[in-house]
């Protein structure tokens, strides 16, 4: 979903539910989520390992978490 | 040993508790005595358990008399924060919410430092549910910085913290979802140990987020952090003196991140880091510039994972009684309800490549090391606090540096390096990779003599 018609939609949703206080809140969470969207997380951005790195490949995705 | 036993460290106190040379009740009737002067100003505690630790505190010297000596923990009265179930007590996470709630069972947590001989003092205060960092909004009311009272002890472990800077108790036990064990260490002046994921259960603990929450030890010194570690762990046979060899500060290579968590720093925090770099180079240790070029991104990630976590486990209070959150706790876990799905999916994804990022920074390093808290201990109620001259607000400097490694999962712990000019402290993290934290307390224990000013 586009991030302007997300924060219209809760900033509405918001107001309608007695929560006019969480406005500025949701606006700030625009911008993190703006912020998220547009980091560019992907393997490229992964960085040489420590000082010896050039020749050390990126480790495999690790899909575990923990 | 000149300060009074009770403000020694476990390591200090366990060969007299085992020798007789003290006893656990007095021990324990000592901090009592300093709840009793100084918890009405600075609120740490929300249960003290008087009658009960002392009557523990009896049987523990009865059986060390009748010749069962449990290990190193017996008889030293450790408090647990408010979050963790200690059976037949309340938990009540410094919420209304929770009013009337007292614990069927002991957490495995609780139930671990009981069989290791730890004495219960009491529950202390934090920030509600652990939601927030700075220890005022409570049910109990703001816990104090006992090096001064007019600000935050940091949180939201912040009752645990102060409890072991006032000799209320020894050690304390916290839990850390962004930082909830190390910002109030570091804050404070006090060593906390956030173990790798998983390692320590987190069942009969009030949650917050689950894939970030941990729990861990808050102590005097790295010896007693790791003590407490390899207990809750369940490493019971391990949990003995002396604990493993400590490495000699020469041999460690350790990895210094300085883009993004050197950007924004207090002026005396970042004095205080940099002597700790250089003591540590002059002790011999090597250091290397390291990167973890999203590391700028993990506040983003952090928020699209831990508001959603939090608003799932909270979704059926905020319906049936919203009233008795704290106004701001209420507000930050309503507002997770509006995370969208696909955004915590992308927060997921962007933690993979963190973890990457991390472990690479690690290779070939013992440790990465880094400050805790790029302020020291702000205001209660300030919204905003100067940085080199410009006003930077206090929730996301707290979290700025530790939030990572909860994303992450990797061992991180904060160990004390002096104070600023105002004479508040200030805290030096170190990270260690994700599946060894004895290796990073080994790191930090040869660290800890070098950088204690």
């Amino acid at each position: 979903m586009n991030i302007e018609d997300w924060l219209a939609n809760a900033c509405a949703d918001a107001e309608r539910r007695g929560l006019a206080d969480l406005k500025p809140l949701l606006e700030s969470l625009a911008e993190s989520t703006r912020s998220l969207r547009g980091a560019g997380w992907d393997d490229a951005g992964c960085p040489p390992a420590g000082q010896a790195a050039e020749a050390t490949p990126a480790p495999p995705p690790d899909g575990a978490p923990r | 040993m000149t300060a009074p036993l009770h403000f020694h460290t476990i390591a200090e106190l366990a060969p007299l508790v085992a020798a007789r040379r003290i006893s656990s009740e007095d021990l324990t009737r000592a901090c009592l005595s300093e709840i009793d002067a100084h918890d009405r100003a600075l609120n740490a505690f929300i249960t003290v358990l008087r009658a009960s630790a002392v009557a523990q505190a009896r049987e523990l010297d009865a059986e060390l008399a009748a010749g069962r000596h449990r290990g190193p923990l017996h008889g030293i009265p450790v408090s647990l924060k408010d979050l963790i179930d200690q059976r037949g007590v309340p938990t009540t996470a410094a919420s209304r919410v929770r009013e009337g709630h007292v614990a069927a069972h002991d957490a495995p947590v609780t139930a671990r430092l009981r069989a290791a001989g730890a004495v219960f003092i009491g529950k202390t205060n934090l920030h509600e549910f652990a939601f927030g960092t700075t220890s005022d909004d409570t049910a109990f009311g703001a816990v104090r910085n006992p090096h001064d009272p007019s600000r935050s002890p940091g949180g939201s472990s912040g009752g645990s913290a102060v409890a072991i800077v006032t000799g209320m108790s020894v050690a304390s036990i916290g839990t850390d979802t962004g930082g909830s064990i190390r910002i109030p260490s570091a804050a404070c002046g006090t060593v906390g140990l956030k173990p790798a994921w998983g390692e320590v259960p987190c069942d009969g603990v009030v949650p917050l987020s689950r894939s970030l929450d941990h729990v861990g030890p808050m102590t005097r010194s790295v010896a007693d952090a790791w003590l407490l570690y390899l207990v809750l762990r369940g490493d019971a046979t391990a949990a003995r003196w002396p604990l493993p060899a400590r490495r000699s500060v020469r041999d460690l290579r350790l990895g210094v991140p300085r883009a993004y968590f050197h950007d924004v720093l207090d002026d005396d925090v970042r004095a205080c880091v940099a002597a700790s770099l250089a003591w540590l180079r002059q002790a011999g240790a090597r250091t290397v510039d390291v990167a973890i070029p999203h590391a700028g991104g993990a506040a983003a990630v952090y928020l699209h994972t831990s508001l959603p976590e939090a608003a799932a486990y909270h979704a059926g209070w905020l319906e049936s009684a919203p009233d008795r959150y704290t106004r701001n706790v209420r507000l930050r876990l309503e507002l997770g309800r509006y995370v969208l799905a696909e955004d915590y999916v992308r927060a997921e994804a962007a933690r993979a490549v963190l973890r990457r990022e991390v472990d690479a920074a690690l290779d070939g390093c013992d440790a990465l090391v880094l400050p805790t808290l790029p302020i020291p201990a702000p205001p209660i109620g300030a919204a905003t606090v100067d940085v080199a001259g410009a006003a930077q607000p206090v929730r996301a400097m707290m979290l700025r540096l530790t939030q990572l490694f909860n994303l992450t999962g990797h061992p991180a712990i904060s160990i004390p390096i002096g104070d600023t000019a105002a004479g508040l402290p200030c805290g030096l993290q170190l990270v260690g990779r994700r599946d060894d934290t004895e290796a990073l307390l080994a790191a930090a224990a040869a660290c800890e003599p070098v950088v204690i000013s």
